[in-house]
């Protein structure tokens, strides 16, 4: 209550304690388990993650303000749900794109796919993931042209040098596998510790596993994901890896370099773990990681694009609302889910 | 390109096209639903705004429940006379003509009048609110303030000024929707050119009342005495009656509670209500002449 | 007996902040007698009782001055002896206008004679000992008001066998049954055996919440020797263990079934203040009169936990406890998650009258109907397995059938969801409306 009569009391129904957790403090959260990947990607991608980290989120901010005054509601930008999503758009883009691309992102983020469905809990789809693709769509090019990680000694280089171009570690492969060529990536330690860390080129916040899994972490000790999805995700994405290696080990890749090369973590941590657009119930969760991780496959493996962590959750954000419907819990003392 | 692909494809699309076609037609022929073609002309004559105010779940509904169950012909509000002479015509029944009715709250309790005893907070609904501690308001009778009614309007004619509803009667199409929605049945159809009203509902006594609210009815019945059976008493509560007419207007200046007003006079009024008619002394206030008129 | 230590669980549930030690180590205090009493007429669940007395007449204590009307309905008594002020209507604690009977204490405080127990209950016919609780006026006092004698009359086709005495206690904050059993734990128990005779039950089990240690080890001593089919269930402190349906889930594993009762399933559970009551009743002979009320929160100067009359008017209880030390924003009869939030200190206590809380500015939260963001933290708290998250959503739109289908029906009200609500969204409001609507629509229905 806005007003402040001191003479009168407020009135409510129950319950009158209340945890004490705000839609702002879990936005707070994610940003705050998203800070060791963006602080990497700085190291890694230097100015350029700078720059496309700061115009995404400001991007976003500000087009959720131009867009709440429009509908004339009120702003609603202190959930700081803005800065997550131009946060993670960030994160999905190469570090080459320029910053004009990088706001028409946002644009598509915000403005069709989250305040056209009447903004914060009604968008259907992860806003960043929407941004994300529509850039891949209309940019195929500067989407996917991808850079080598920077020495820190150039940290400050405002251009790329002419040929520092090469694939991302999914696409080379796959690539090779395609052809029939030995694979160009070997799949020793150092080089899977060298995915862990993020020393690989890429989108600038999928990189680095290690910090990822670090942020993934702080999110559920604040308890704000919960484990069903990663778990679930990433465990199925490893199974069906696992069973592609086997059955045909010439063909497919090792798991761990399935599991650290591409943009798995951040989807499985922090974009299908979207609470609004991921299912309600512990058992939809599972039902969701998993759907994620079976479509993830099936598009690495077959599909045209190197990587479908976007277009799985996507895909999967679509059923959400079946998932929620066909995994009601049974209410207690009734036999069926149904009245 | 091979000139038999673009056969196959134009023969199989083509074949498609020819197999849908001709279920459809065939569906059309032996699954059509016949409908009376006097509901259809029915419905055409109602007004479509699917207010419910008959009692119906829509104008389509209404047509049907007229035309096949012998419903009552006069339940269209929002059509008023016109419509009601039409549905007559089609009917073959006799219309008899009935005064328009407008919505009026009962209620001028405003936020500066009409104390609040606590800070709700909740669903900003008046049914909602009516129940958590019995409201917000002080008056147990009052009017709520959170739009329940406004929220029911087909036609946007319910306005809050204050924190109290106020209908607009050029804008009503007596649906009575805000009627049904209102918690504390504050809302009264009320014949158009009938403008004093008493604007309290409260059954308190009259010190319980006055602590409640500036302009209550206090029970001391000066209406009854000044204006003689246009009022009525209900316990400790003034009624309107609008079968007769208000003779001694003065009685909106004298009432000790405020509570009878002179509605439309401040506002645009709708102009059968300002209209004198001729056969009336032009001196008299447009309000009396109307009253007289019924 | 036989000790259990098991910890019992429900699923679902949440873990509030539970302020119990404002007023947990603190005696029961008896507190004198007001200037007036206003004695509600429904203080209990189904029918409020008829006025016997009129303005001008003089009662003694324990007279009975409402009678039962009805099958579902409880005789009302006269706290004091005093002279009746009034009969008319006054606030209730619902923030409705109910009957009350307004009276003046004498200050000799007399009770009616002829007021006998049965001593020799062990032998005493079980007709007669539900007779002298239904005399006696007695409701669950643990909230709901339910008129124990029509709880202690199960019909034939419904058997027994499990009687669960509710010490959980798991409302934040109230401390009232704590002490009860600390100091009582004797007579809860005789009380305990009086209902388990009347019920023919064969199993007894004593439920208290794992944070009350010191009510535990009182009932244990008071159970010295008693057979093995009465022991005493630990529960593991947690929102909503004291709830019927998920206490007889949480110690024996059965469900009651949607819409039904506990005896629906062999069971009876009874408040520990009603089985005190039912002591009192039946081997003294008096009836109820007085209850145990926890007045705390941290504005208030001295929480107790104050033996009262009934009827005394919150304003009263206040000043007994010091009076305020803060500001306050809200005041709560009974305790945070399941309490009436009140406008004032008007109203006055009544049976079910378990606790007077206050609530610093600070401590207060207010709701704000912002959008749901599906973060699913209702689901996993709701006891009931419902899906708080869309039924809110159904009802904001109006769409009862939907929410019927849902099951809205079956929400107790514990709110549990909304406490767990990031999005801070009246979702306890949202399920009260939608079941009165639903309801409402079947009255309506059924009347066609």
């Amino acid at each position: 209550m806005a007003e402040q009569d001191t003479t009168k009391y407020i009135v409510s129904t129950n319950p009158h304690a209340h945890s004490g957790d705000s839609v702002q403090r879990i936005m707070l959260d994610v940003i705050i388990a998203l800070i060791p990947a963006t602080l990497l990607s700085f190291h890694f991608f230097g100015w350029h993650a700078v720059r496309l980290v700061t115009a995404c989120v400001v991007g976003c901010v500000g087009i959720e303000v131009i867009c709440r005054k429009l509908m004339g509601r009120d702003l609603g930008i202190t959930d700081l749900s803005a800065v997550v999503t131009g946060l993670l758009l960030a994160f999905n883009l190469p570090p080459s794109l320029p910053c004009g691309m990088a706001l028409v992102g946002c644009v598509f983020a915000i403005a069709i796919a989250k305040q056209l469905f009447g903004g914060i809990g009604y968008n259907p789809f992860n806003p960043a993931l929407i941004g994300r693709v529509a850039l891949l769509i209309s940019f195929p090019v500067a989407m996917t042209k991808w850079h080598a990680p920077l020495n820190t000694a150039r940290w400050a280089a405002l251009n790329w040098v002419d040929g520092t171009t090469t694939a991302t570690p999914l696409g080379a492969v796959k690539t090779a596998i395609s052809m029939g060529q030995p694979s160009p990536v070997a799949w020793g330690n150092t080089s899977m510790l060298n995915y862990m860390l993020g020393n690989m080129s890429g989108c600038i916040g999928e990189v680095s596993a290690l910090a990822l899994i670090v942020g993934g972490l702080y999110l559920l000790y604040r308890r704000c994901i919960s484990w069903h999805i990663p778990v679930a995700y990433i465990g199925t994405v490893a199974a069906f890896a696992a069973i592609l290696r086997i059955l045909q080990p010439d063909a497919n890749m090792p798991v761990l370099f399935h599991l650290l090369s591409g943009g798995l973590m951040l989807g499985a941590i922090f974009m299908a773990t979207d609470m609004v657009t991921s299912p309600l119930t512990k058992k939809g969760m599972l039902v969701f990681g998993i759907g994620c991780g079976l479509l993830t496959m099936v598009i690495r493996r077959w599909g045209g694009y190197p990587e479908g962590v976007s277009f799985a959750i996507i895909l999967m954000n679509a059923i959400t609302p079946l998932i929620n419907r066909a995994t009601r819990p049974r209410v207690f003392g009734r036999k069926s889910v149904r009245a | 390109m091979d000139i038999n692909n673009i056969l196959i494809t134009s023969g199989a699309i083509g074949g498609v096209g020819l197999t849908c076609g001709t279920a459809l037609a065939l569906a059309a022929k032996f699954l059509a639903v016949k409908e009376d073609p006097r509901v259809e002309a029915m419905d055409e004559i109602l007004p479509g705004a699917n207010c419910g105010g008959c009692g119906f779940a829509g104008c389509a509904d209404y047509a049907k429940a007229v035309v096949l169950d012998g419903a009552a012909i006069n339940l269209c509000a929002p059509g008023g006379n016109e419509v009601l002479e039409l549905i007559a015509e089609a009917m073959g029944q006799e219309a008899s003509a009935e005064e328009k009715r407008v919505a009026v709250v009962m209620c001028a309790g405003d936020s500066e009048k009409a104390p609040r005893k606590h800070l709700y907070n909740g669903v900003a609904d008046c049914t909602a609110a009516a129940a958590v501690a019995g409201g917000d308001k002080l008056c147990k009778y009052g009017c709520l303030g959170y739009g329940s009614c406004a929220r029911v309007c087909p036609s946007g004619a319910i306005e809050f000024k204050n924190g109290v509803a106020i209908v607009h009667p050029d804008l009503c199409i007596s649906c009575s929707a805000c009627v049904r929605a209102c918690p504390r049945n504050l809302i009264k159809m009320v014949p158009v050119s009938k403008t004093i009203h008493v604007v309290c509902s409260s059954k308190d006594k009259g010190p319980i009342v006055k602590k409640a609210c500036q302009v209550g009815c206090i029970g001391c019945r000066m209406c009854l005495k000044l204006a003689g059976d246009a009022f009525e008493m209900e316990g400790f509560l003034a009624l309107r009656n609008y079968d007769i007419p208000v003779e001694n207007e003065l009685i909106v200046e004298k009432c000790p509670g405020k509570c009878i007003v002179k509605c439309g006079a401040s506002e645009a009024p709708s102009p059968e209500a300002t209209e004198p008619t001729p056969s009336e002394p032009s001196t008299e206030p447009a309000e009396a002449t109307t009253e007289g008129q019924t | 007996m036989k000790a259990t230590k098991a910890k019992f669980k429900f699923d679902g549930g949440i873990h509030p902040a539970y302020h119990k030690e404002l007023a947990r180590d603190r005696a029961i205090e008896t507190m004198p007698i007001p200037a007036l009493l206003r004695v509600s007429m429904s203080q209990h669940l189904g029918a409020p009782a008829k006025p016997l007395v009129k303005k001008g007449d003089t009662v003694k204590r324990g007279q009975c001055i409402g009678e039962a009307a009805g099958f579902i309905s409880a005789a009302v008594h006269a706290p004091t002896s005093g002279t009746i002020k009034e009969v008319g209507t006054a606030p209730t604690a619902m923030g409705t206008s109910a009957a009350f009977i307004a009276i003046e204490p004498d200050g000799e405080d007399a009770w009616i004679e002829g007021l006998e127990g049965i001593a020799d209950w062990q032998n005493a016919d079980t007709k007669a000992l539900i007779a002298k609780v239904a005399a006696a006026g007695i409701a669950g006092m643990g909230g709901a008001g339910f008129p124990t004698n029509v709880k202690l009359s199960p019909p034939p086709d419904k058997p027994i066998d499990t009687l669960i005495l509710n010490g959980a206690e798991c409302e934040p904050y109230l401390t009232a049954d704590h002490r009860l059993m600390v100091e009582h734990a004797e007579q809860i128990w005789t009380g305990c055996q009086i209902v388990r005779k009347v019920l023919g039950a064969k199993h007894v089990h004593i439920a208290i919440e794992d944070n009350k240690p010191e009510a535990i080890a009182a009932m244990e001593q008071a159970m010295e020797g008693a057979d093995d089919d009465a022991s005493i269930s630990i529960l593991k402190t947690e929102y909503p263990q004291g709830a019927e349906k998920q206490q007889i889930y949480a110690t024996t594993g059965r469900e009651v079934p949607s819409g039904g009762l506990p005896m629906d399933v062999g069971c009876v559970v009874e408040n520990v203040g009603t089985t005190l009551a039912v002591w009192d009743a039946v081997v003294n002979g008096k009836p109820l009169t007085e209850r145990v009320t926890t007045v705390t929160g941290m504005p208030v100067s001295e929480p107790k936990n104050v033996l009262g009359r009934i009827g005394i008017p919150y304003s009263d209880l206040l000043d007994f406890c010091g009076g305020l030390k803060a500001d306050v924003a809200k005041i709560i009869s009974g305790g945070p998650m399941m309490g009436l939030a009140q406008p004032g200190l008007d109203a006055t206590t009544t049976k079910t009258t378990s606790g007077l809380l206050f609530l610093a500015p600070q401590e207060t939260q207010t709701f704000r109907s912002m959008p749901c963001i599906a973060c699913g933290r209702c689901v996993g708290a709701c006891p009931m397995y419902l899906v708080p998250a869309e039924l809110s959503q159904m009802l904001e739109a109006e769409d009862y059938e939907a929410a019927e289908e849902l099951n809205v029906l079956d929400c107790i009200e514990c709110g549990c969801c909304a406490f767990a609500c990031p999005a801070h969204r009246p979702l306890v409001q949202h399920m009260k409306q939608g079941k009165s609507k639903v309801m409402l629509k079947r009255r309506q229905a059924q009347k066609k």
